[in-house]
């Protein structure tokens, strides 16, 4: 049977699997990985399959479970390692920002890191500090590094296994508020390459650029919109780093208005790169300017807020709104 | 109100003695020093060792020391932008170097032109990345020997990862000595203060990984003396991560050797990591951008010079008759012409060709690398344009 109906996480799971059995090489690291399945069960059952040197319960460190997979990854190994939260990540930032994204180039193409670095990010499942931050341009802003977030299970699913056969490094972001939303997935058709955009929902009005968690809300934003007679265009980027140039740009001359979605603050974040790039390249087939809609400019506030810090359907169509106002 | 400020304690501690359990087989002046308690385990491995051995190991250390001396000049000379001089600390880096065998791995910092000497690393290869043209300019693989590392720590959980999967690959503590291997990783005092390097023991320590840390005391972090980055010496530490460390007095290149080649022994076979600090000393600036005499005093570089460790194993090989002294007019000529080699070699090291500042960034071709290529090619081609009308 080809088609299954799984979770994002199961998709993610058994794409694990998949590349587990077939590359000897791959190997699990992080914290509670094993036993438990990791916090988020995404590698569940894999340690009792594949044994405990393939799936790693590391001490509790992150740049040391870095650091130690940059030296497996020169021995030869693929480690996939598994950053508990987000906003754990910082630990490691030095070992991914010197080291993992830069020894390819250092070593004048002589040394191969493989890795993988998988985030679960984003807000909205009501959690303390430091368990919802979207901190994907630090590593997009990163030479070196790969960077591709996935959306749903079928992405999960094939994303996950083409991140472990690529010979670059790679962070690879989780939607974790997405991790239970179920779809089908074929198991069989032939993915859609790692670095390629996808337009998830036609439309001929306006572009709504975004990924990750955001892409769902999106496709909500289009279809409420739809019912006033606005036809957005959904595009889920998938890669962060490199982006799909054509697509976006594609979209964008069709529509002629861009909003990009994201959970991370605007400041800085992948919105301003995008509207940069977009206007640079669109500027003659641009009927309004590109808006932005996005976390505010603030640490990630105390659950009580989320609702209000998080993009939502409204604040999408409200922008929406500006930008069809031009 | 009066605020009372409590500061540490003083704790400078003498940064000249190594104190009884340093490992040490030779005294300054060249005399093998009787068995004690903390040389014995290590005796074996010295008797074993003959003048032929004695020699090629002094050679090591005076090629090190006018290599060395060498990239100092060629700095001073425009040629290198920067030079970290090992002086000093020949013995520690030959002694350690010398206990890897082909199959071993050894991850440096920044100042290991000995061990890299003694891996078989072509010493104008280490030049390149002082000079600018590259960021390393050897294949780690060719002789096992990883790329320099500037950030302080980040080596040594490489080392430990690669360690680890040496016992995936079952090439440890096979019963095999030709085939089982072990990881040599390098720091410095002040390295032990960061948290990789912690992390790294850890690791190393949960996993039992086929893995020796060398850490050379040279007593000085820049300008802070070693007291300012541990209380408890870093082989006095290694009891709290769960493996054994060792004091070794890093001007002794027998004692150091055999130390290491213990290590490496006990990990290649199985029994996991082992620290070692090697008690030196930095004779010169900590690179040629230091003023040493900022921060310290004369007399103690003084006290550390009457240490040095080529004018002691000189003296050793004198008293044991170990060479005759041709040997020793034959080294300096041949010193001296790997002097003129390396300088002659660094002034004809090319600058690279600018458009390759774009290769290799990633393993897969990458677009925004390639559209910024063609970019920038195209952008010299049009000076070349405009010159040729
Ligand atoms: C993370 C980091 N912080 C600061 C520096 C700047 N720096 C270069 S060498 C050095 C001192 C290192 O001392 P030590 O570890 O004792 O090694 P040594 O230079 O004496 O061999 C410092 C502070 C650095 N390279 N990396």
């Amino acid at each position: 049977m080809s088609t299954q109906r799984m979770t994002l996480a199961k998709g993610l799971n058994s794409g694990l699997r998949k590349a587990m059995e077939d590359d000897p090489k791959v190997i699990l690291m992080g914290e509670d990985v094993g036993k438990l399945g990791g916090v988020f069960r995404i590698t569940e059952g894999l340690q009792k399959d594949f044994g405990e040197d393939r799936v790693i319960d590391t001490p509790l460190a992150e740049a040391g479970i870095v650091g130690t997979a940059i030296g497996l990854a020169m021995r030869g190994y693929r480690p996939v390692v598994e950053i508990q939260f987000d906003g754990f990540i910082y630990p490691a930032f030095d070992q991914i920002v010197s080291q993992v994204s830069k020894m390819h180039y250092r070593s004048l193409g002589a040394l191969k890191l493989p890795m993988v670095i998988r985030v679960p990010f984003g807000g909205g499942i009501g959690a303390v500090e430091h368990h919802s931050e979207s901190n994907e341009a630090y590593f997009a802003h990163t030479a070196g590094l790969r960077v591709v977030a996935c959306s749903d299970p079928a992405d999960a699913y094939w994303m996950i296994q083409q991140a472990i056969a690529s010979d670059d490094p790679v962070i690879f972001y989780e939607p974790k508020r997405r991790y239970h939303e179920r779809a089908e997935v074929d198991l069989d058709a032939p993915p859609v390459g790692l670095y390629d955009a996808r337009v998830v929902r036609p439309g001929t009005d306006l572009t709504l650029l975004t990924y990750g968690p955001m892409v769902k809300t999106c496709v909500q934003a289009a279809e409420a919109a739809a019912t006033e007679g606005h036809s957005l265009e959904v595009v889920d980027l998938r890669a962060l780093s490199p982006l799909d140039r054509k697509t976006i740009f594609d979209s964008a001359k069709k529509t002629g208005r861009v909003v990009v979605v994201h959970e991370a603050s605007t400041f800085l974040g992948m919105g301003a790169e995008l509207a940069a790039l977009v206007q640079q390249e669109c500027f003659y087939h641009l009927e309004a300017p590109v808006l932005r809609v996005g976390g505010y400019n603030l640490p990630y506030p105390p659950s009580r807020f989320e609702e209000h810090f998080l993009p939502d359907l409204d604040r999408v169509l409200d922008t929406v709104d500006r930008s069809l106002a031009f | 109100m009066h605020h009372e400020t409590t500061v540490a304690p003083s704790m400078e501690h003498d940064i000249t003695d190594g104190g009884p359990d340093m490992v040490q087989f030779v005294d300054g002046d060249g005399n093998r020093l009787p068995t004690c308690e903390a040389n014995e385990p290590y005796a074996q491995i010295v008797e074993d060792m003959t003048s032929e051995d004695a020699r090629s190991m002094y050679r090591d250390l005076v090629l090190v020391r006018r290599m060395d001396a060498e990239g100092h000049a060629l700095q001073r000379q425009g040629e290198l932008g920067l030079w970290p001089s090992l002086l000093g600390q020949e013995a520690a880096q030959v002694g350690a170097g010398r206990a890897l065998r082909p199959q071993d791995y050894a991850f440096p910092g920044y100042r290991e032109h000995g061990v890299a000497w003694c891996r078989g690393v072509d010493p104008v290869n280490l030049l390149g990345m002082f000079r600018g043209v590259n960021h390393g300019g050897w294949d780690s693989n060719q002789n096992n020997f990883h790329l320099y590392t500037i950030v302080i720590g980040n080596q040594m959980l490489h080392a430990t990862g690669y360690a680890m999967g040496m016992q995936r690959d079952g090439v440890v503590g096979t019963g095999n000595p030709d085939r089982d291997a072990a990881v040599m990783a390098f720091t410095g005092d002040g390295g032990t203060a960061q948290g990789d390097y912690n992390e790294a023991l850890v690791f190393a320590s949960v996993a039992n990984a086929p893995l020796v840390f060398f850490i050379q005391n040279n007593q000085w972090a820049i300008s802070e003396p070693n007291y300012k980055q541990f209380r408890i010496p870093p082989y006095q530490r290694a009891r709290g991560f769960g493996f054994p460390g060792v004091r070794v007095d890093g001007n002794d290149v027998l004692a150091v050797y055999a130390v290491a080649k213990a290590a490496m022994d006990a990990a290649r076979t199985g029994q996991g990591p082992t620290l070692i600090e090697a008690f030196t000393y930095r004779l010169g600036a900590h690179t040629t951008s230091d003023d040493p005499t900022k921060y310290r005093s004369a007399a103690e570089v003084d006290i550390w010079r009457e240490k040095d460790p080529i004018k002691r194993m000189r003296g050793f090989m004198e008293t044991k008759g170990h060479a005759d002294p041709t040997f020793f007019t034959e080294l300096e000529e041949e010193a001296d012409e790997l002097a003129a080699r390396i300088r002659r070699e660094c002034q004809q090291m090319p600058d690279p060709e600018p458009v390759t500042m774009f290769d290799k960034v990633y393993v897969d071709q990458h677009p925004v690398i390639d559209a910024e290529r063609e970019q920038f090619a195209a952008y010299q081609a049009s000076f070349v344009q405009e010159g040729g009308n």
